[in-house]
């Protein structure tokens, strides 16, 4: 679970995070929507410390990550990290080694496991995300969605008891986002704990037991998916959704408000 | 005016032993300024390091701000004031090292600081440390950047180490003014010498372009 309090943080003059509190909790997904510069991304960078807030406190599973300004002490750091996946808008794979390594390199590394172990547990994972054809290409031949399931996979290698989504699809082509979001679904199906930061509407809709609301660094509102997409009470909410679905009519965004992404999909991978 | 090679044919065993000579000291000051290199180019990426980060930056500017001349005539004939006794040829391979090194430690520095950062990022949020994110991830993509400058580093090695030969070092340099002092052939000589020369830094910009496009291959 993911505990935030009172998280401030700012870029120079400018305030992006301004008293954020939020709970995720365990085996729940957490969607955070909003629109762009609401502070969204960075409350998720923040919560494994690749951005360091400035004050408040962010606890994972329990443990203090970061607390007033002061990160955890490196080593313990990485450990927490550990547990911690991320999943990039861009993929950010490793594009020196193959689809398979990218998988198997942490938990050797990072775990000391031997390899013939970690390139079963990268295959098994591979086969997971329907990826297991692809394990010895290097990324570079694999496409959009390829490439973010590829990396969903790599960050569960490490076992992750909290994933991090940040804008998982919005690199990748619409007919790819599919693929990627049956993924997601997947995990939260299994009792993943995750916290998603997306434009998906349909994805939060459908898998998000908590849909958050960010603007101007704050989150403005929060609850069932059913409430927040059928009856908002903030403003800010409305405003926000309203301009979605303008801007899907409008051909600006081509991802439906109304209709499911998921329905789509040409089954389960 | 005519051309006379007969001293430059009589003198090829000296001159191929000078070769071999100039071969030894630059390959020793290519590996201690590839370590060196290495070293500070990395250390220059971090300014929140002070103390480590003011040395480095210091090295890089005295070095690369001074006559390598001055810095090889400071180690062979300054250092002995102070009882520091270095052999000929560690003072050459040392000058040369360390100058080199500076220039290697830039190119080491742009080639990280071109590797995107989500690279790094995603290294980290793996759980590895900065040294194991580093060496796994940013170092190997980085170290095929460096080498198409680093093949011009070579390239200026490879050709001030003629200046060792000013030091008392037998490299081919000296070998041929060796030459030179019976024969008085001095053009003869030095074309001989300059197409030595010629010879080696083409074989190294061949070698690092084969290690290149074996790199490229590797990665489909």
């Amino acid at each position: 679970m993911i505990e935030i309090r009172n998280v401030y943080k700012s870029f120079g003059s400018t305030e992006v995070l301004k008293d954020v509190s939020l709970t995720v909790p365990p085996s729940r997904t957490t969607v955070v929507i909003g629109p762009s510069g609401s502070g969204k991304s960075t409350l998720l960078r923040c919560c494994n410390c690749l951005e360091i807030a400035d004050r408040g406190e962010i606890r994972i599973n329990h443990r203090t990550i970061i607390a007033d300004g002061k990160p955890l002490p490196d080593k313990e750091l990485n450990a927490l990290r550990a547990e911690t996946g991320m999943v990039f808008q861009s993929f950010n794979l490793f594009p020196h080694m193959t689809t398979v390594e990218n998988v198997m390199r942490a938990p050797v590394v990072v775990r000391g496991m031997a390899k013939a172990e970690a390139r079963e547990l990268a295959m098994g994972l591979l086969r997971k995300v329907g990826l297991d054809d692809k394990a010895d290409v290097y990324p570079s031949t694999l496409s959009g969605g390829q490439k973010q399931r590829a990396a969903i996979a790599r960050a569960l290698a490490m076992k992750p008891k909290v994933m991090l989504f940040d804008e998982p699809t919005s690199a990748l082509d619409p007919e790819l986002v599919g693929e990627v979001l049956q993924v997601m679904k997947t995990l939260a199906e299994e009792g993943m704990t995750m916290m998603v930061v997306t434009h998906e509407m349909g994805f939060a809709r459908e898998v998000a037991d908590t849909v958050v609301v960010m603007a101007d660094g704050r989150i403005v509102e929060s609850g069932s998916p059913e409430q927040i997409f059928t009856n908002p009470v903030q403003e800010r909410t409305r405003g926000f959704l309203r301009a979605l679905v303008d801007g899907h009519l409008a051909g600006a965004r081509p991802q439906p408000v109304a209709d499911d992404p998921l329905d789509t999909l040409p089954g389960n991978h | 005016m005519t051309l006379d090679f007969a001293p430059v044919w009589g003198g090829l065993p000296e001159l191929l032993k000078g070769t071999v000579v100039t071969i030894e000291v630059t390959a020793a000051a290519f590996l201690l300024s590839a370590v060196l290199g290495l070293l500070v180019g990395i250390i220059r990426l971090n300014p929140a390091r002070r103390v480590l980060y003011g040395i480095a930056s210091a090295y890089v500017a005295f070095i690369r701000g001074t006559p390598l001349l001055v810095q090889l005539f400071l180690l062979f004939f300054g250092l002995p004031q102070f009882g520091i006794l270095l052999p000929a040829m560690l003072c050459g391979v040392i000058g040369l090292g360390i100058y080199s090194g500076s220039y290697v430690s830039e190119v080491v520095r742009g080639a990280i600081q071109s590797i995107d950062r989500g690279q790094m990022e995603a290294a980290r949020s793996l759980g590895m440390s900065y040294r194991e994110a580093m060496w796994e991830v940013v170092l190997p993509q980085a170290f095929r950047r460096m080498l198409p400058p680093l093949g011009n580093e070579t390239i200026a090695l490879i050709k001030n180490s003629a200046l060792v030969s000013l030091l008392t070092i037998d490299d081919v340099m000296r070998e041929g003014q060796r030459i030179i002092s019976t024969s008085f052939r001095a053009l003869e000589v030095y074309i001989a010498v300059a197409l030595i020369y010629f010879v080696l830094t083409n074989a190294a910009t061949w070698i690092l372009r084969q290690l290149e496009k074996r790199l490229t291959v590797e990665r489909g």
